[in-house]
């Protein structure tokens, strides 16, 4: 029960948040919102008996990614984003699209069927904690992808650096 | 190696060569290839092919087989029988002569070796004509001697009239082919093959049958025999269809003189003279070519006797002379047909060359414009003469021996079409002279009438050559005029009729092949047709000299007393005239109005510019689909999304 | 105990925000939130669902989508900087040079 009505809350509240988010004029204002929606949702992942996600939510979404798209929020000239139109003009065929979208998916949610369930119970979770037991996993199986994921990474750290360069003056 | 095979393949060489090499390599030594190849074919001929041949073998051998379709069967093949020999013999001979003589006539034009290459590839299809023992190869033959004629004959294609000449030609000769064509079909629909001997074997079983045309019942053997005739009909220029011959004269001289008037021309007698066989099925077809080749006769004499320029006279001439040879055909003495077509060759190529030899000196062919040449071109004058005299039918010469066999067969056919055809022919015997000694009379007697600016028409060059620098034509041109002379008067010699003395040994030749007229008439009445035909062309030499040596002024008033006669005899009697009426612009008008402007303005060019103008206005509209905005291209996205989940939803 | 499926719709709701969000906003900055918002709600799905299957490939997956989406993030918005410093706006419907 208690559990019911803590769902209900984190869902009304990301719901809204999200919604908040992309209406909003003012992109300050956005990603403030967004900042708040985060920790919601990090906090969701602690429902769910994944400590690590969480932290790992709060650390790199809205500590790294947020701040670096206020940084560039602050480069853009606010004071005209408020006295324009934040729609452009095919915000009706989206929205429409994207409510058919939402419709289609929920209609199909119904018919899912689960995967017979692993060996990584709650219980076993609780025993050794959430990082080990993930720390374990990553690093053995799923090694490959980490190390791609690094390499992602570094692109990544050059790729921006070269795009963003001002040009040397010969 | 079979030595016959080199007889066309010589010829063809040498227009191989000279086409490739002729420009840039040989230039103006183009003439030898050409040379050596005809007379190389010229001597196989005579020490190869005629012995055997009179000696009674006959060669008729496949080379390959051509086409394999079905039951149709072509092969190239040679048939060489004594009715080719002759035609051989004719063919390479005029051939050769003509050629030696064309080195002088074409010397120094720009298109020399165009000139020779043309000529050996026309000597090729002839001889593929004649020598052929199957429908199909004589077809090649024939549309290969027609495409070389419109070459030779838009020889100057700068000039327009020549450019037109050689057009008027091969679709005129195209009326006659399309008939020829359809016969060679319903040849091969009835036998089955198109080889000669099992046609012509097997002829006999065409008797009686009957093919519905149209809810008419025709005859079978008529209806071949008419429709392989209209291609006769073009080929050497009958009526209807002889409006291009006179036309043909723009061509260069020795193309004149072998072209049309010894090889090309005679195609058609020889297709007729081939076809016996079928033609002796059906009186209706002999009556017509008979009827055809009287009224030639007669109609294109009439209108020599009053042209003015040397070579439409002479081509008027052809055409009379080879309306003789169809009216002996049409009466069933193809013999005497080929017979005079052998003779034939002989006068009128001279005819033809020694005019070419006139003009050569004096630059003009307007006679109007000549006179008096006797004393410049004497050799020219001598061989002029011989031609004459055997052309207009004098006893003792090659030309009297011919004809007379024609008028005799014709008066001996005992049939009403005999008769008719037998007083044309007299007809005839009486123009041939006056027409030919009034164009002999007029250029090379009495004052010479060159250099006179008050004609104002005329040709170019008539008016700067007086009397001065007009010289006889050099040796390579004179020795084959003398030769051919040698022919006009001696080659008529080995047809001489038993009535006079002689074994009629051309007849005996050529019976196995055409077989022998039943002909019955007492020797008086042989000597009476002689004698009336021989009378009427002294009288018709009389008159000539009569109004153009003695009373000069007299031609003159009575062309002035009798102008519409004179009129529609000096317009040829408006035939061209009506066709350009009837056919040319009727079909020249549905050319424009319909098939240029509706065809292939609005249709054709409507599809061809149609589809990429639609493809243009599609894709013009497509584009407006890229709009740039990514937002866009993410709405098509998730409408595709929603598309296939939706699908998969519903199909489930 | 909360059933599976509240997780799944709520992370659909989530979804189609997102995606209305990135259809229809001017600002580029807020079409990438809109992107980010997309990426968290599949991470939503995929680690309840890790929850209730007792699997943890769902979290491994979701540890990677939140490395890719960080390194997305960080050159989708310099290209912004580069597209703002060339034509001084930030708005997508003023960038149309690949139009037609």
């Amino acid at each position: 029960m208690i559990q019911q009505l803590f769902f209900i809350y984190f869902a009304f509240a990301i719901t809204g948040l999200s919604l908040l988010v992309v209406t909003r004029k003012n992109p300050v204002h956005s990603v403030l919102w967004m900042l708040l929606l985060f920790f919601h949702i990090a906090s969701l992942y602690l429902f769910l008996n994944a400590e690590f996600m969480a932290a790992i939510q709060v650390i790199v979404y809205a500590g790294g990614i947020l701040v670096l798209f206020l940084f560039v929020v602050l480069l853009m000239n606010i004071r005209e984003e408020l006295t324009i139109s934040k729609f452009i003009g095919a915000a009706p065929t989206g929205f429409t699209f994207a409510v058919a979208l939402l419709v289609v998916v929920l209609l199909s949610i119904r018919s899912f069927v689960a995967a017979p369930p692993g060996i990584y119970s709650i219980d076993l979770i609780k025993q050794e904690t959430h990082t080990k037991v993930l720390g374990k996993l990553l690093y053995t199986e799923f090694l490959y992808p980490f190390e791609v994921a690094s390499l992602i990474l570094l692109v990544a750290i050059i790729g921006a650096i070269v795009l963003a360069k001002r040009r040397l003056k010969p | 190696m079979k030595l016959y095979l080199l007889i066309p393949f010589l010829p063809l060489t040498a227009f191989i060569i000279n086409i490739l090499l002729g420009k840039e390599v040989l230039r103006d030594k183009a003439h030898w290839p050409s040379i050596l190849a005809v007379v190389g074919s010229f001597f196989i001929t005579i020490t190869s092919v005629l012995p055997q041949i009179t000696a009674g073998k006959i060669i008729n051998e496949d080379l390959y087989t051509w086409i394999v379709s079905g039951t149709f069967n072509a092969s190239v093949g040679f048939l060489i029988d004594p009715l080719t020999a002759v035609m051989l013999i004719v063919v390479t001979t005029c051939a050769s002569l003509i050629h030696i003589y064309a080195v002088g006539y074409m010397h120094g034009d720009t298109g020399y070796y165009r000139f020779f290459a043309y000529l050996s590839l026309f000597t090729f299809f002839m001889l593929m004509l004649i020598m052929a023992n199957n429908f199909l190869q004589l077809y090649f033959g024939w549309e290969g001697v027609g495409l070389c004629s419109y070459f030779l004959i838009g020889y100057y294609f700068n000039k327009k009239s020549a450019a037109d000449a050689g057009k008027k030609a091969f679709i005129v000769n195209r009326f006659g082919d399309f008939g020829f064509g359809i016969g060679v079909f319903m040849i091969f629909l009835t036998f089955g093959t198109l080889h000669y001997v099992p046609v012509f074997a097997n002829a006999a079983t065409m008797i009686g049958k009957t093919v519905n045309l149209l809810g008419w019942n025709v005859d079978l053997p008529t209806l071949i025999a008419l429709l392989l005739f209209c291609g006769a009909v073009g080929k050497s220029a009958q009526i209807p269809l002889h409006v291009w011959l006179p036309d043909a004269m723009e061509g260069p001289t020795p193309v004149s003189a072998l072209i049309h008037a010894a090889t090309m021309v005679t195609a058609g007698v020889f297709l007729v003279a081939r076809c016996s066989p079928i033609f002796n099925l059906s009186e209706f077809a002999m009556n017509t070519v008979a009827i055809i080749g009287a009224l030639t006769m007669f109609f294109a004499a009439t209108i020599a006797i009053v042209q003015n320029d040397i070579k439409r006279i002479i081509a008027y001439s052809t055409c009379s002379h080879l309306g003789y040879m169809f009216l002996a055909c049409g009466v069933g003495a193809y013999a005497a047909g080929i017979f005079h077509l052998y003779t034939h060759a002989f006068f009128k190529a001279l005819l033809f060359l020694a005019a070419g030899s006139v003009i050569h000196a004096v630059h003009t062919n307007d006679i109007q414009e000549m006179g008096g040449l006797k004393k410049y071109l004497p050799i020219t004058y001598a061989v002029f003469v011989i031609a004459g005299l055997s052309a207009g039918g004098f006893p003792g010469l090659s030309g009297f021996f011919s004809k007379d066999e024609i008028i005799w067969s014709a008066y001996a056919a005992h049939t009403p079409v005999g008769k008719f055809v037998w007083i044309l022919a007299l007809a005839g015997a009486f123009f041939t002279p006056f027409y030919t000694f009034r164009l002999i009379f007029l250029t090379f007697h009495g004052k010479n009438r060159g250099g006179h600016d008050e004609h104002g028409h005329g040709s170019g060059h008539g008016s700067h050559h007086g009397e001065h620098h007009i010289h006889e034509s050099p040796w390579v041109m004179t020795i084959p005029l003398m030769l051919l002379a040698v022919g006009a008067v001696a080659a008529g010699w080995i047809g001489i009729p038993p009535i006079l003395g002689g074994g009629a040994h051309f007849a005996e030749f050529l019976k196995p092949v055409v077989g022998h007229p039943e002909f019955h008439g007492t020797h008086a009445e042989e000597f009476g047709v002689m004698g009336l035909s021989t009378t009427l062309a002294l009288i018709g030499l009389g008159l000539a000299a009569f109004l153009y040596l003695r009373k000069t002024d007299l031609p003159e008033k009575i062309a002035k007393q009798f102008s519409p006669i004179y009129k529609t005899l000096y317009h040829k009697y408006y035939v061209d005239e009506l066709y350009n009426y009837t056919i040319v612009q009727p079909t020249l008008w549905i050319a424009k109005k319909i098939l240029v402007a509706i065809t292939d303005a609005k249709i054709i060019e409507g599809v061809v510019n149609g589809v990429p103008g639609s493809i243009g206005w599609f894709s013009g509209k497509l584009r407006k689909v890229q709009t740039g905005l990514a937002q866009h291209y993410g709405i098509f996205m998730a409408a595709g999304a929603v598309f296939i989940i939706a699908l998969v939803l519903l199909l489930r | 105990m909360v059933p599976l499926h509240w997780y799944m719709v709520l992370s659909m709701i989530v979804f189609a925000i997102g995606v209305f969000g990135f259809l229809s906003r001017r600002n580029i900055i807020i079409v990438f939130m809109s992107i980010e918002l997309m990426l968290n709600a599949v991470n939503i799905n995929l680690i309840a669902l890790s929850h209730y299957i007792q699997d943890l490939r769902g979290q491994i997956l979701a540890f990677f989508v939140i490395a890719v989406a960080a390194a997305e993030a960080a050159i989708g918005l310099a290209i912004v900087i580069a597209l703002f410093r060339n034509k001084a706006t930030a708005h997508v419907d003023e960038v149309k040079e690949m139009q037609g």
